[in-house]
Parts: C-alpha cells; structure tokens; sequence
C-alpha cells in the first residue's frame, strides 16, 4: 500500500502544479507569452516528432550521455578504489579532486572545441570530465566506510585481496558508489545539453537552441520535457543495476 | 587443541611502550569450553587477535592442532566483539558465506545453512535482512555464520558484550546448547563473570597491564547447565571466588588509568 502510495503522490504533486500553471496562464496571473501553456506544451510535441525529428536527437542525447556515464564510471570506481588503496594518493589528490568537482568546466568549451573540433567528441569529453569527480569522491568515501570488522571477517575466512574485494570491499561499498553515479549522471546530462546547446550540435541541446531562437516557446518547453524524460530512463536504469548487483552481492 | 606457549606482545619502542600481553602460556583441550576473564585493558582482545592469526606475537608461539599459527588458520572460527553481518545479504546468506568461499552449490550451501540458523534460533528469519534484526538476532546470525565453516576451535571476543543482560542469559544458554551438541571446543574472552561461569569448564584470570596469567580456576558445575544455574550456591560460590581474583586487577586497572 505504502510502495505504491510514494510514487502517486509524486504524480499526483507534478500534475497538480501542471494544472495550477495551466489555471495561472488562463486567468492571467501569468503572462501566455512569457510561460507558454501546458496544454500547447503537450500540443508541441507531435510536430517535434514529425518535424524536428525529435527522436534521432534524442537517441544522440542518450548516445552522449552514456559513454560520458560509461567512461565516468569505469574510470572514476577505478580512480576512486587507487586514492584508497594507497592512502598517500588519497591525501594528495583528493582535495584537487574535489575542488575539479566545483569547477564550471562547461566554461571552458571553447578550450574543448579547439582540443577536439566542432563534434560528439567535445560533448562527451566535457561531460565526462564533469561527471567524473563525484565518481570518484563517493567510491573512495565508500570503500573508506566499510567497517573493519567486515574486513576482519574476510581475513579470518582466509580470503585473499581479490576475493576480499570483489566479496566484502565492493558490495559494502555499493550505495556509496551508486550515489556517486547518480551524480555523475545528473551533471553529465547537464553538461552534454548544455555544451549541445552552447554548439547547436547534434541532440536535444542544439534543437532546444534552434527552437528559442525561432521564438516557438511551446516547443522550446516540450523539448526541454523529453530532456526530463532521458533523465528519467537513465534513472530507472541506475535504480535496476543497483538492485540488480545487490541481489548478487 | 590449542597451545599457547611464552606469548608476549608490546606495542611501540622498547622504551616507552606498552606490553599487552605477557608471557602467557596455556592449553585447551578438545571439547573443552574455555573462558579469558580480565579487567578493561589486560590485553584480552590482544590476545584474541594473535590466536585469530590477525596480529603477530612479538615472541612466544600459538599452535592449533600442533600447527603453529602464522595467519588465520581454517580450523579456526572467530566471531567478533562488534556484530559482523553483512547487511546486503540475508540471513541464510550471510551463514552460508564461508560455505560460499568453499564452492558449494547454492542448494547444498543453504540446506546446510538452514542447520546452523535452527541452531541458533533463528528459523523463518532465513529471507531477512540483518536490518530487520535486533542486536542479539544479528549477533546469532555471526555466530551461526562461524559455525557453518566448521571449525574445530571456536573464538568468541565478548560476543555478547554490546546486548543487554536478559538477552546474554538466553545467549549464553544458546550457546551452551550448541556446545553441547557439537562438542565444539570454544575460547571465549568474556569480562562478565557470570558468563565465565556459566558456561566454561574452566576459566584463565588475566592480570591488569601487562596482562599475564593470573590463576587457572576450573568450573566444577554440572552439566547440561542452563540460565537457571545462575541461582545455586555453587554458582554463587564461584562467582565470588573469581571476584576476589578479579577485585585486585581491576582496581589496580581504576588506579594506574586515573594517576
């Protein structure tokens, strides 16, 4: 009753405010030509479909978006289990890590485009670049927190480093580290329509670009709607493979 | 079984280091349940890590079995001060853990399994979570957990130390049960003397820092004993007698940790 309860509420929350612009809009409160109305929102998206080839842009978007996740992934649990396998690392680049984490990288584009010319390859390599610190940081937290008595369980069983690891170390530090890609994902989306965008190259970023520059402010919003809904499936697909590891723990 | 010989362990510089345990030296025999009984700081833990394989003796020697002890030896079971279960697995999981490690099949692992978590009470919480547990409950599921290895010698390091006292008199009779039925031979680091007593055959008296061997007393209660035994006079006899033993070391311990 409850696991069905949290999801509704949540709908029920998005369509409630939908319907309170919906209302705003029509009695005024809002100006039509500022926010355009829900209800032509929702009118838009059949022409991005027949017209703007919406679907293409999204599968680049995604295409995008994955191998920066993929790459953020493999290369941050990798970095993340070095800075805490030898902790001299750790006290040395952690900081920078994190101070790689706070910096607005997407800024620096130009530099990218320069480096790596007007095409996915910049996209995806600013957006790895921002997802990958949070990787990192959370993996290093992770395996950090695991408790020694955990450890001292797998010693006693005679387990060797890699059993250890593969046993106690990863599964331990499993949420942590899922934390971190959940992140990873967020900012690397962020980054690849942003930069997309920034370019008018390739995705959903360059179509959202296209479309406001055309004034066509339904489309705009409809457009900037299927960015929430490739956020959406990336999620699910983060929320499966971690129950999924889990259960094989 | 087990035989502890001129055990001596010193932390830090010759100089201004700490011995933590000293030239300690004793037996067990198979079958037989054996409880260390000292005051905070006698190096009790320190010598559970050395015979766990865990930590090196600064000198002096462990043998199981006549092997001597140069890591975790696989006729050993320890189970841990500080609960152990791992919490993304369940309960019949984590006791088939080192069945796991030994390549056995899923069916084969868990019908095993299942044995051990009877044993400790815990049947039809086989699909939980530790999560879903109390305290004592995951204590068991360790404990069962250990047990499910098969080793011959099984270390205990204050087990029950974080439960409260309703929950170690039923605990400590889990144990004896299992004790029983196995003949398992057990070490067990305790500081609560009516744990000592009610359940060992015979019990070692550690000293305050360094901690050494103070006295070997042997438990001279009948067995099947179970938490009903705690009110006999013979219970009370003994427990007064290790007090008296134990009074000296611990205020001596009081004195040396507040000058």
């Amino acid at each position: 009753m409850r696991q069905t309860a949290a999801p509704l509420l949540g709908i029920g929350l998005v369509v409630s405010l939908v319907l309170l612009l919906q209302w705003a809009i029509g009695v005024g409160l809002v100006d039509e030509y500022t926010v355009p109305r829900p209800s032509e929102i929702a009118a838009a998206l059949p022409r991005l479909v027949t017209e703007e080839h919406v679907a293409s842009r999204f599968m680049v978007t995604v295409g995008e978006t994955f191998a920066a996740g993929a790459l953020a992934t493999l290369v941050g649990t990798a970095l993340g289990a070095a800075l805490y396998r030898w902790p001299l690392m750790r006290r040395s680049f952690e900081p920078w890590v994190a101070v790689l984490a706070a910096a607005p990288l997407v800024l620096a584009y130009p530099l990218f485009l320069v480096l790596f010319g007007r095409s996915s390859l910049t996209v995806v390599v600013i957006a790895f670049a921002s997802a990958l610190p949070p990787v990192v940081l959370q993996t290093v937290t992770g395996f950090a927190a695991v408790r020694p008595v955990l450890l001292a369980v797998g010693r006693s069983l005679g387990m060797g480093r890699a059993a250890e690891f593969r046993r106690i170390l990863l599964p331990a530090a499993l949420p942590s580290v899922f934390t971190g890609l959940r992140l990873a994902l967020m900012f690397g989306l962020i980054n690849v329509v942003g930069v997309e965008f920034l370019i008018n190259l390739g995705g959903l970023g360059a179509l959202i670009n296209d479309l406001s520059e055309r004034y066509d402010l339904p489309g705009t919003w409809a457009a900037i709607g299927v960015v929430v809904l490739v956020s959406v499936c990336f999620f699910a697909t983060l929320d499966g493979g971690e129950r999924w590891l889990r259960r094989r723990g | 079984m087990l035989s502890v010989a001129g055990l001596t362990k010193r932390f830090g510089s010759q100089a201004d280091g700490v011995t933590a345990v000293d030239d300690v030296s004793f037996d067990i025999r198979p079958g037989e349940f054996v409880s260390v009984i000292g005051p905070s700081g006698c190096g009790k833990s320190t010598l559970f890590n050395i015979i766990a394989g865990l930590q090196t003796p600064t000198s002096g020697q462990v043998s199981v079995e006549g092997q001597p002890v140069r890591g975790p030896h696989p006729a050993v079971g320890t189970v841990f001060q500080e609960e152990s279960c791992f919490p993304w697995r369940t309960v019949i999981d984590n006791v088939a853990f080192p069945l796991e490690l030994a390549g056995l099949a899923k069916a084969q692992r868990h019908e095993q399994a299942k044995q051990f978590i009877d044993m400790v009470g815990l049947r039809g919480f086989e699909r939980r979570m530790p999560s879903e547990l109390s305290g004592g409950m995951r204590q068991r599921v360790c404990i069962a957990r250990t047990l499910a290895a098969k080793p011959r010698l099984l270390l205990m390091d204050e087990p029950f130390a974080a439960l409260d006292e309703q929950t170690r008199l039923l605990l400590g009779d889990k144990v004896l049960q299992i004790q029983q039925e196995l003949r398992q031979t057990t070490l067990l680091i305790t500081h609560s003397i009516t744990e000592a007593v009610q359940l060992s055959d015979r019990v070692l008296v550690m000293t305050y820092r360094p901690g050494r061997l103070k006295r070997f007393v042997t438990i001279e209660l009948p067995r099947p004993r179970s938490g009903d035994a705690v009110t006999s006079p013979a219970f009370g006899a003994a427990v007064a007698s290790l007090w008296a033993d134990l009074r000296e070391e611990a205020s001596r311990g009081m004195q040396e940790a507040g000058g």
